[in-house]
C-alpha cells in the first residue's frame, strides 16, 4: 500500500516538477509547482512525519504559492518569450541537467544497498522532537533566520522604492550614455 | 553552559545586528531631505566596535556556544577580524562616494551591516545549516547591493544575472549538504569526519563534497563558475565592488578551509584534484582574461577571477603552511583589493564616471595623492617587495613547491608574469600626462573618511610587505585549530618552513 502510494505520489511530484519546467506561462508553472509541494507532503506523511506534512501543505501550498499566484496575477505576467540565449540554454541545459541526473541515479543506485532503510518513528518526528531540535540544537540558525527575512524584505524595499525623480536626472542620465 | 561566554561567542555578529537594526529604525525617523551620511558613520562605528570585539574574542577559550553550532577558535576570529576590518573600511569608501541625496543609503548601510552577521557566521559556523543560512545572507545582501545604481540599465541587470546564477549555485551547496548528511548522518562539520570513517556509502559523500565545493567555487568566482563576475563588478556600485570582492569571499574560502580539512581530510585525494584544477583554470582564464578588458573594473573582475586561483593553490598543500599562506593571502588581497575600489570610487564617483582605463590617464596630475595611492596598489596587486601582495605570493607558491606541487607553482608564477602587463597599463596610463584636447579629469577633493580609509588599507599592506610575521604567526595559529594537523606532525622542516621561520625570528 504504502509503495504504491509512494509510486503515484512520487510519480505526481515529478511530472509537475518536469510541467513547471516546460509550461511556458507562469501561471501554470505556479500551478504545477502547487502539485509539487502537496505530493511532497503525502510523500512526508508516508514517512510518518504527520506535523511536517501539515506544515509543507499549509506553509508551501497554502501560504507561499497562493501569494506566489497572486503576484504573477497582479503583475500581470505573459507567457515568455523565446529569445535567442533561451535557445542557447536549452542546448546546454538539458545535457547538463541529464548528466547530473545520471551522475546521482548511478551513485544512490550503486550505493543503495550500504544505505538501507530510514526509519522515521514517532521518536524522530514527534512535534516534540522536532521543536527540541528546532529550538535547542539549531536555536541560533533558527534565530539568525529572522536577519535573513529582514535583508530580504529591505532589499526588496528599497529596490521596488518608487523614487520621485531627481531635478537633475535627465542630465545625468544622459551623461551615463 | 557559561550564560555570558555564549554571547560572547558571537559579539561581533550582535553588534553588526544591533548597528544595522538601528540604522533602520532611524532612518525613516530621519527627515526626508537629510543628508543620510550620520548613518554611515554608525555603520562604520559598528564595524569599528565589532572589529575591536573580534580582537577580542582571541582571549576567549576555544569552545563552541548554542549547542556547538558555533565555535571560536583561533582560525575563526582570524576571519572575523578581517571581515570586520573589510566592512570598517567600507563603510568609510562609501561614505566618501555618495552624494547626500543618493537614493536608499539609509538601506545600503543597513545592508551592510547585515550582510557582515552573514559572513561572520560562515567563518564561525560549525554546523553545515548555520554556513548555509550565513551564506545566504552574505549573498543576498551583495544581490542587493549590486543592483543600487538603479538609473543605469547596467545594475539591476548585473543584480539579476547575480541573483539567478547565485541562487543556482547555492542549490548545489544544499545539495551537497544533504548529501553530505546521507552519507555520514550529521551535518555538524566537527562530527562528518567520524561520520566519514565509518560510513559505507563513500561515493555518496565525495558527490556531496564536489557539489558543495561548486557552490563555494562560484561565491569566491573561480573558474569555470567565474561567469557572473565581469558583468556583475561592472554593473554594481563601485565602493560596493570594493566590498563585494573581498568580504563574501574570504569568508566563503574560509567554509572551504574549514570544510576541506575538518570535515573531509579522508578525502584529500579526491578534493585536492579538484581544487588544483580549479586554481590552474582561475589563474589563467583570470589573468588571460584580464589582458583583454578595456574596463577598469572588468579588468579588477578579472584579475580577482586570478587571485583566487592564487588563493586555491594554496589548497592543494596539505599542511599547515598551506592554511597559513591561504589566509595571509586571504588578508593581503582583500586589504589591496579594498584600497584600490577605494581610489577608483573616489575618482569616478558612485555613478561611474570613469570606466575605461584610458579615463584614468592624468589621474596623477590631477591628484598626486589618489595616483600615488593607486601606484602603490597596484604594485601590491603585481606582488612587487614591500608590499602585502609579494609576500601572499610568496607563501603560496613556497608552501606549493615545498609539497611537490612543482607544477602548480610554475603555472602560477608564469600567470604573475602575465598579470604584470595589465597592472601596468593602468599604471601607466595613471601617469602618463593628458593630452590637450581631452576632456579634463574632474577629481573631487579627498574627503576625512576617504584619507582614513586609504590610510588604514596603505599602513596594513605596508605592515603585511615589510613586518609579515606578526600576522602570518596569528595565521599558523589559525591554521593549529583544525585537528588534522594537531594529531599529525607538521613535516620536516624545508625551504618554505625554515624561510618562513627566519622571518618569523627576524620580525620578533
Amino acid at each position: 500500500m504504502h509503495l504504491v502510494l509512494f509510486f503515484i505520489f512520487g510519480g505526481f511530484c515529478v511530472a509537475g516538477a518536469l510541467n513547471l519546467l516546460l509550461q511556458r506561462h507562469p501561471i501554470n508553472s505556479a500551478l504545477s509547482l502547487i502539485v509539487v509541494m502537496t505530493s511532497l507532503a503525502v510523500l512526508y506523511l508516508l514517512l510518518g512525519a504527520e506535523f511536517l506534512a501539515a506544515v509543507q501543505v499549509i506553509v508551501y501550498s497554502g501560504a507561499i504559492m497562493v501569494l506566489f499566484t497572486f503576484v504573477i496575477m497582479l503583475l500581470n505576467a505573459q507567457r515568455e518569450e523565446r529569445t535567442h540565449g533561451s535557445r542557447a540554454a536549452y542546448i546546454l541545459g538539458f545535457p547538463g541537467a541529464a548528466a547530473l541526473f545520471a551522475l546521482l541515479t548511478f551513485i544512490f543506485i550503486s550505493n543503495g544497498k550500504s544505505l538501507g532503510f530510514a526509519v522515521l518513528g514517532p521518536d524522530m518526528v514527534s512535534t516534540s522532537q522536532l521543536s527540541s531540535v528546532l529550538f535547542r540544537d539549531l536555536l541560533l540558525p533558527f534565530e539568525v533566520t529572522s536577519v535573513l527575512i529582514l535583508i530580504a524584505i529591505l532589499g526588496a524595499v528599497a529596490l521596488a522604492r518608487h523614487h520621485e525623480p531627481h531635478k537633475d536626472e535627465s542630465k545625468t542620465q544622459g551623461k551615463e550614455r | 553552559m557559561n550564560g555570558s561566554m555564549t554571547v560572547l561567542r558571537i559579539l561581533p555578529e550582535i553588534i553588526f545586528t544591533l548597528t544595522g537594526v538601528a540604522i533602520m529604525l532611524i532612518d525613516p525617523v530621519m527627515p526626508k531631505q537629510a543628508s543620510r551620511k550620520p548613518l554611515g558613520w554608525l555603520a562604520a562605528f559598528g564595524a569599528l566596535a565589532a572589529l575591536i570585539a573580534s580582537l577580542y574574542q582571541y582571549s576567549l577559550p576555544v569552545g563552541t556556544a548554542y549547542f556547538g553550532v558555533v565555535q571560536t577558535d583561533a582560525f575563526s576570529v582570524f576571519f572575523h577580524v578581517l571581515i570586520s576590518g573589510i566592512i570598517l573600511v567600507s563603510a568609510l569608501v562609501v561614505l566618501d562616494a555618495v552624494h547626500p541625496d543618493t537614493e536608499s543609503l539609509g538601506e545600503l548601510f543597513a545592508l551592510m551591516s547585515f550582510g557582515a552577521v552573514g559572513m561572520l557566521l560562515m567563518t564561525s559556523g560549525v554546523e553545515l545549516l548555520l554556513v548555509f543560512i550565513g551564506l545566504e545572507i552574505s549573498s543576498i545582501s551583495t544581490y542587493i547591493l549590486a543592483g543600487f545604481r538603479r538609473k543605469t540599465a547596467k545594475s539591476p541587470e548585473s543584480a539579476l544575472k547575480y541573483f539567478l546564477l547565485g541562487s543556482f549555485a547555492t542549490a548545489f551547496f544544499l545539495y551537497g549538504i544533504a548529501l553530505t548528511y546521507g552519507a555520514t548522518g550529521t551535518t555538524r562539520i566537527t562530527d562528518i569526519a567520524a561520520g566519514l570513517a565509518t560510513s559505507h556509502a563513500l561515493p555518496i559523500a565525495v558527490v556531496g563534497l564536489a557539489f558543495i565545493v561548486i557552490g563555494l567555487a562560484f561565491k569566491v568566482s573561480a573558474a569555470p563558475f567565474h561567469l557572473w563576475t565581469p558583468d556583475v563588478y561592472e554593473g554594481a556600485p563601485s565602493p560596493i565592488v570594493g566590498l563585494m570582492s573581498t568580504a563574501p569571499k574570504a569568508a566563503a574560502f574560509a567554509v572551504l578551509l574549514r570544510i576541506a580539512y575538518e570535515a573531509f581530510p579522508q578525502l584529500q585525494n579526491h578534493w585536492m584534484p579538484l581544487l588544483w584544477i580549479l586554481a590552474a583554470v582561475s589563474m589563467t582564464i583570470g589573468n588571460l582574461g584580464a589582458l583583454r578588458q578595456k574596463n577598469v573594473k572588468r579588468m579588477l573582475a578579472y584579475s580577482s577571477i586570478a587571485h583566487a586561483g592564487y588563493l586555491l593553490v594554496a589548497f592543494t598543500v596539505l599542511s599547515t603552511d598551506g592554511v597559513a599562506a591561504a589566509s595571509f593571502y586571504a588578508v593581503a588581497y582583500a586589504v589591496m583589493n579594498v584600497g584600490i575600489f577605494a581610489v577608483i570610487s573616489h575618482a569616478g564617483g558612485y555613478e561611474d564616471r570613469l570606466t575605461l582605463i584610458e579615463d584614468y590617464k592624468g589621474l596623477a596630475y590631477r591628484s598626486p595623492l589618489l595616483g600615488g595611492v593607486m601606484a602603490f596598489f597596484l604594485l601590491s596587486l603585481i606582488g612587487i617587495p614591500f608590499t602585502g601582495g609579494f609576500f601572499g605570493k610568496f607563501y603560496v607558491f613556497a608552501a606549493a613547491i615545498h609539497s611537490g606541487m612543482i607544477w602548480l607553482a610554475i603555472i602560477g608564477l608564469l600567470n604573475s608574469g602575465i598579470a604584470v602587463f595589465y597592472y601596468l597599463r593602468v599604471l601607466t596610463a595613471t601617469y602618463t600626462k593628458p593630452m590637450d584636447s581631452s576632456p579634463v579629469l574632474n577629481v573631487p577633493r579627498v574627503s576625512a573618511p576617504l584619507c582614513l580609509a586609504m590610510a588604514l588599507t596603505v599602513a596594513v599592506t605596508l605592515v603585511l610587505g615589510i613586518i609579515p610575521g606578526r600576522v602570518l604567526s596569528m595565521a599558523r595559529h589559525a591554521a593549529e585549530t583544525f585537528p588534522v594537523f594537531s594529531t599529525q606532525q607538521t613535516p620536516v622542516p624545508g625551504t618554505a618552513s625554515a624561510v618562513m621561520a627566519a622571518i618569523n625570528t627576524k620580525a620578533r
